[in-house]
């Protein structure tokens, strides 16, 4: 290669490039920017030995720290559930009533209990807590096996109906319209459950309903049909409803009735959590003290 | 080359200075001479000012009673407050901060629009550094010709010696300096005795260690080359500055042409300027320049020059003012007078001292120069800003309330038909002491509240003790009778009222009700 020309102007030499007549100068780089260029060369080397660095087929090489990012995540949750520990071991062996009447618990219990929430349980009972058709709402004031915090305790920790907790709540409505009922007296039944909760009705239907309601129904939902915590029979007297509140939904429910069925979460969850989130829904705002005994 | 003057002559050499500069070439070391002078005396106590608010102000102490610090000034990151005298800021108060940062920016270009870069000159944190550094420098090592046979010489004993104790005492200035930082973020007689036992948490440490690092290399080794390539300022502020504003001048139009020989060039009829060429100011310029070739990016009008050459026209009987604040239209005046005589014969220094002294047609510069529409805008801006600030920090309630509605679910219906919402009321105690309020309903006749919280019971009227500077967040439940119901939604308040001092503070509300209810 011919020896470059050098620049008239400046007297440096170029380095041979030229675009459209413009010729670079071969000036050398700034040293603060070459001596930078020269640390991160070498600060890459131990970058190198020390992090994760270089792909391989399957995974990378793994340097001398292990460090990588899912690492650092667990290390991150291990310190998260480290730093909770005090207060998880406390709310272990705190009663739900002193848990609820402690300040700090109870903050601890509302916030660890609204994020279990989320995670658990607003698949079915919404994420307000609002509940759907079968799925009760738990901001209300109606309770199927009572609102207090021992009874939501037991509730969310042995679940309703399911076959893997032997204590689970368990009741079952019979199925009405299976020829023990006529669809005639279902039909007056269904007017005297709608003279209760104080909707329009049949009087002479029912009538003739509050005799078969009487002899069929009260047992479980009670004679006024204020309904039977110990069996989780509804209240049907009052404006709320599980399945709806028209004389449809109600002969059905009569005829061939639904039954929700909840998991056992104590054998999925701590018992710190069953606790934390039995003090958050009893917080939702129908949260019942307990029977002063 | 000695001077027929009775004058000290320099051989200083500005490497600052454009024509000795390349673009690639290494920094060539400055040893700036010690000056003295009315500048040099202004500048001293500036420092001292300066550096004592900043290493002092955390150990002031402000009693605030038991509920909160009594560090006078303290950024209290933990719990998000930021405490100055008086004054607690929240963080949702944090626009006081912001109006302050741009108060700071107006005041920039104010002080730069009247009396050019005074901040750099004066006040600038690596200026005072440089300044301080400069005064260890000067003690361990001598002045500017000790220092430069210093560089030169080998390595002795007393070489060793002497750049040994001034860098420990740097670095000893640099950590104090880092460690002043830390105490304005925490308590600083417990910081103190936690950092000394080694008890801090690390960023105390870390903190200390960076910012000692950086005051030891800018104040200590990089000097001039912080201002003249790392700072932004000194290229904003050519736009800051216009013809009234005051900068360091070299007044040409008496000092050309400038000559070493005097006498022999007055005896041999020529015309002499007021400049002996002494380098008295090259050699002062801690940023390298030579002011006589005009105003450079690189001054920061320390005006140590000023006092350099004041201090030789002294000497020769000359007015003082060679190099002076001057500004640009004061300047153009003089120079128009300088060279008016005879056109293309350049300066004419007799011009302006016809004997000796100035003539009374030269201008000085004005104070009265300095209000004009450009610094009064500013000042207004600043003014206002500042009244803007005040006036909120005054008007400010001691108690923020907010009430959050439920968004989902909107509204519940009860066993008894009745319907309930849901709030999350959040209440700011803003004063150092405990404080309990009352909550009422206002304008939904019929409701229930019932709030939820672990001190209150179930269903308990509405008193809530808040405790002194805290935040507290209670759920309030709002309960409406079926046959109260008047719409879908209707608009009420909540007051919450302090029970001692009947101070009241409302929060407006909707109440909402299922669609179809109440029509």
């Amino acid at each position: 290669m011919a020896k470059n020309e050098i620049d008239d102007v400046s007297g440096v030499e170029t380095t041979g490039h030229e675009w459209d007549g413009i010729k670079e100068l071969n000036n050398p780089l700034p040293r603060w920017w070459l001596w930078t260029f020269y640390a991160c060369i070498i600060w890459s080397i131990g970058y190198v030995i020390y992090y994760p660095a270089i792909p391989l087929i399957e995974g990378s090489t793994m340097g001398i720290s292990g460090v990588t990012n899912r690492s650092l995540l667990h290390e991150e949750l291990a310190n998260v559930e480290a730093s909770k520990a005090g207060m998880v071991s406390r709310i272990d062996s705190t009663g739900l009533e002193d848990i609820r009447s402690n300040e700090e618990l109870f903050r601890f219990a509302v916030a660890g209990g609204s994020s279990l929430y989320k995670v658990n349980c607003s698949q079915c009972h919404g994420s307000g807590a609002q509940g759907a058709p079968g799925y009760p709402n738990l901001n209300d004031d109606d309770w199927l096996w009572g609102g207090d915090l021992e009874q939501i305790y037991l509730t969310i920790k042995h679940g309703v109906r399911n076959v893997d907790d032997d204590d689970a709540r368990q009741s079952e409505m019979p199925a009405f319209g299976d020829d023990v009922l006529e669809p005639s007296q279902i039909s007056d039944v269904t007017q005297y459950v709608l003279q209760l909760s104080s909707q329009e009705h049949d009087a002479t239907a029912a009538k003739s309903g509050a005799a078969i309601f009487a002899e069929n129904c009260a047992v479980c939902h009670g004679d006024d049909g204020k309904g039977g915590r110990e069996f989780g029979a509804p209240n049907l007297a009052d404006a709320l409803s599980l399945y709806g509140n028209t004389a449809d939904t109600i002969a059905t429910q009569i005829a061939k009735p639904k039954h929700g069925v909840m998991p056992a979460w104590g054998l999925k969850l701590t018992e710190a959590e069953v606790k934390q989130l039995t003090v958050y829904v009893h917080s939702l705002g129908g949260g019942e003290q307990a029977a002063t005994q | 080359m000695a001077s027929d003057t009775n004058v000290e002559t320099f051989d200083a050499e500005a490497v600052n200075a454009q024509h000795n500069r390349e673009l690639y070439a290494a920094r060539q070391k400055i040893h700036p001479k010690r000056a003295s002078g009315s500048f040099r005396s202004l500048k001293w106590v500036i420092m001292a000012v300066t550096l004592g608010v900043y290493y002092i102000t955390p150990w002031l102490r402000w009693d605030r009673g038991e509920f909160a610090p009594d560090q006078a000034v303290l950024i209290d990151m933990v719990s998000r407050r930021f405490y100055f005298f008086f004054i607690d800021i929240w963080p949702h108060e944090f626009f006081f901060v912001a109006g302050l940062l741009v108060m700071a920016g107006i005041g920039l270009f104010l002080v730069t629009s009247t009396v050019g870069r005074a901040w750099c000159g004066y006040t600038c944190p690596q200026t005072v550094w440089v300044d301080l550094f400069l005064v260890v420098e000067r003690f361990f090592e001598g002045d500017r010709n000790a220092r430069i046979k210093l560089d030169a010489s080998p390595w002795t004993g007393a070489k060793i010696f002497k750049r040994t104790s001034k860098h420990v005492v740097w670095l000893l200035i640099a950590v104090a300096t880092g460690g002043a930082w830390i105490f304005y973020f925490a308590d600083a007689p417990t910081l103190l005795k936690d950092f000394v036992t080694g008890n801090a948490a690390f960023v105390a440490y870390a903190t200390v260690g960076v910012l000692a690092a950086t005051t030891y290399v800018f104040g200590g080794l990089m000097r001039e080359q912080v201002c003249t390539y790392m700072c932004p300022w000194p290229r904003i502020q050519a736009a800051m500055l216009d013809e009234h504003s005051l900068t360091v001048t070299y007044n040409d139009w008496r000092g050309e042409p400038r000559t070493r020989h005097a006498k022999k060039a007055i005896a041999a009829g020529e015309v002499v300027g007021d400049c002996v060429d002494c380098n008295a100011c090259v050699a002062v310029c801690p940023m390298g320049i030579d002011i006589r070739d005009g105003q450079q990016l690189e001054c920061i009008t320390c005006a140590l020059c000023i006092d350099a050459c004041d201090g030789v026209m002294d000497k020769i009987g000359r007015d003082k003012g060679l190099i002076s604040y001057s500004t640009l239209s004061t300047y153009n005046q003089n120079m128009a007078l300088a060279t008016a005589g005879a056109a293309g014969a350049g300066i004419q220094p007799q011009l302006v001292r016809p004997e000796g002294k100035l003539a009374a047609g030269v201008q000085h510069f004005n104070w009265r120069n300095v209000i004009r529409v450009r610094t009064a805008i500013y000042t207004a801006i600043y003014a206002a800003i500042g009244l803007g600030l005040l006036s909120a920090l005054l008007l400010r309630s001691p108690l923020d309330v907010n009430v959050l509605h439920d968004r989902n679910p909107q509204f519940v219906q009860l066993s008894d038909g009745s319907i309930r919402n849901g709030y999350q009321i959040k209440i700011l105690n803003m004063r150092t002491e405990p404080r309990s309020f009352r909550i009422a309903l206002d304008g939904l006749a019929g409701a229930t509240l019932k709030l939820e919280g672990s001190d209150l019971g179930q269903g308990t009227d509405g008193v809530l003790d808040v405790k002194a500077n805290q935040l507290r967040n209670v759920r309030a439940f709002v309960t409406l009778p079926k046959d109260a119901i008047a719409a879908k939604t209707t608009d009420y308040a909540f007051k919450v009222v302090d029970t001692t001092s009947a101070g009241t503070v409302t929060a407006n509300v909707r109440f909402e009700a299922p669609s179809g209810t109440g029509q």
